[in-house]
């Protein structure tokens, strides 16, 4: 692909750049950059934030997903060692972020030495880290135990929470506990009440983020990217003015607006999946040797939204 | 034959349950092959075959042939398995009738079903 066609993209007649959506679902990345401006975050790529000549904004944070540390197949022999990459990027940041969220999947299963291992890495990063359980995170004996032991202090349930921070609310979600056959991630009822109660005080000008691993919107159900109930906890932000939902679990970039809210999935350290429908199931995605960092998206910033509002896009169903 | 070393393995299975746990283990091949064990193979996240109907004795063995680990999780959790990672096996020996639903806990859009009857 051409670059001038990367700097320059078209927008169809319902404003939707599909030029900068598809090259935005780049497969897996070291992190992304958040800065607060005006309340409604942008995000861009880290390899651009590093490069970034624009004036340090008052507040920044990360977000990472996906670590699977423990993962060693073909798609990925050492997932350890890109997530050090992504790590040593988010050192050389110019300006230190205030902290960074982990979107679930620290570990690929559960094992002790594997939550180490990523613990070690990250503290490397030398700010606090906000966690949400992903799926691979919950496979020890006590299915969910040593994740709360290790990340779930002063955390509610299977280990939902929320902060404040610089006039920000944010909400960590658990969305990979009790999943019923047949069905998508969820909730359930006891933290959707949670929520409720949770927002309930807080004034409709007060910019939200909520994270959580799996899609909170329905990404693409045939293969589990969506929360059941996911609706019904966003209808509890619907009064909010900007709302921000940053999600894991796909390992691949993909955004939408609805309204005031904007959906986000980051990509993973560890290894890419498939665009949705694009392969016989989602899994680990084998590329030319040579090339995984590329598509660990460590030399592709194309993400970067500027003064743009973050990008409005489709249910991406393509088939 | 076949009916003879059916008759000779259950008969091992009454006298010890330990026994019958390293008989599973140690399965080769060809024990596999016999009319009273049946594999459930999962690729690219799928059961295969996902619906099976089975007689009571059947011992069916789930293999994960995903770089992703599965589980297979009984609907009312008569069965449950640990987390499979590549090549990882679980068995169980279903001894009543009836139908007996699954589903992989971690990505619970994968769902199967083993229907047993004499």
């Amino acid at each position: 692909m051409d670059r001038s066609d990367k700097t320059k993209p078209t927008r169809d007649e319902d404003g939707i750049d599909r030029r900068g959506f598809l090259e935005c679902m780049t497969w897996a990345g070291t992190g992304v950059l958040w800065s607060l401006a005006g309340g409604l975050p942008q995000a861009m790529g880290l390899s651009k934030a590093l490069a970034a000549e624009t004036p340090a904004t008052p507040f920044t944070f990360l977000q990472i997903s996906d670590s699977h540390v423990g993962f060693n197949k073909p798609a990925n022999p050492d997932a350890l060692a890109t997530l050090r990459e992504a790590i040593d990027r988010i050192k050389a940041l110019p300006q230190k972020p205030s902290f960074m969220i982990h979107t679930g999947d620290i570990s690929h299963l559960s094992k002790d030495m594997e939550f180490d291992n990523a613990d070690q890495l990250i503290k490397e990063a030398g700010i606090p880290v906000f966690y949400v359980p992903g799926e691979h995170d919950l496979l020890d004996e006590g299915q969910g135990k040593s994740y709360l032991d290790r990340y779930g202090k002063g955390s509610k349930g299977a280990g939902w929470y929320s902060f404040d921070q610089q006039g920000v609310h944010y909400i960590g979600l658990v969305n990979v506990v009790n999943l019923k056959a047949g069905g998508l991630g969820n909730l359930g009822a006891e933290q959707l009440k949670w929520l409720q109660d949770d927002v309930a005080g807080l004034s409709a000008e007060m910019p939200i983020v909520v994270f959580a691993h799996i899609p909170l919107w329905t990404v693409y159900p045939d293969w589990g990217w969506g929360t059941s109930d996911g609706a019904e906890a966003l209808a509890l932000l619907k009064r909010f003015g900007s709302v921000t939902v940053l999600n894991g679990h796909i390992h691949q970039v993909m955004q939408k607006v609805e309204g005031n809210i904007a959906f986000h999935a980051a990509r993973s350290t560890a290894f890419p999946q498939p665009e949705p429908g694009k392969a016989p199931s989602p899994g680990p995605m084998k590329v030319p040797a040579g090339d995984l960092r590329k598509y660990l998206g460590i030399a592709t910033v194309d993400f970067v939204r500027g003064g743009e509002p973050l990008a409005i896009i489709d249910k991406p169903l393509a088939g | 034959m076949t009916f003879i070393s059916i008759g000779i393995s259950r008969t091992a299975w009454m006298a010890s349950p330990v026994l019958a746990g390293l008989l599973l283990l140690s399965a080769t091949p060809q024990a596999m092959a016999t009319a009273s064990d049946v594999t459930v193979k999962i690729d690219n996240f799928t059961f295969s075959p996902a619906d099976l109907t089975i007689t009571p004795g059947t011992t069916v063995t789930w293999v994960n042939n995903d770089d992703i680990p599965h589980t297979v999780v009984e609907t009312a959790q008569t069965f449950r398995s640990k987390a499979l990672d590549t090549d990882d096996k679980y068995s169980f020996t279903f001894t009543t009738s009836g139908d007996f639903s699954y589903f992989c806990s971690l990505h619970p859009h994968m769902t199967g079903k083993i229907t047993v009857k004499p």
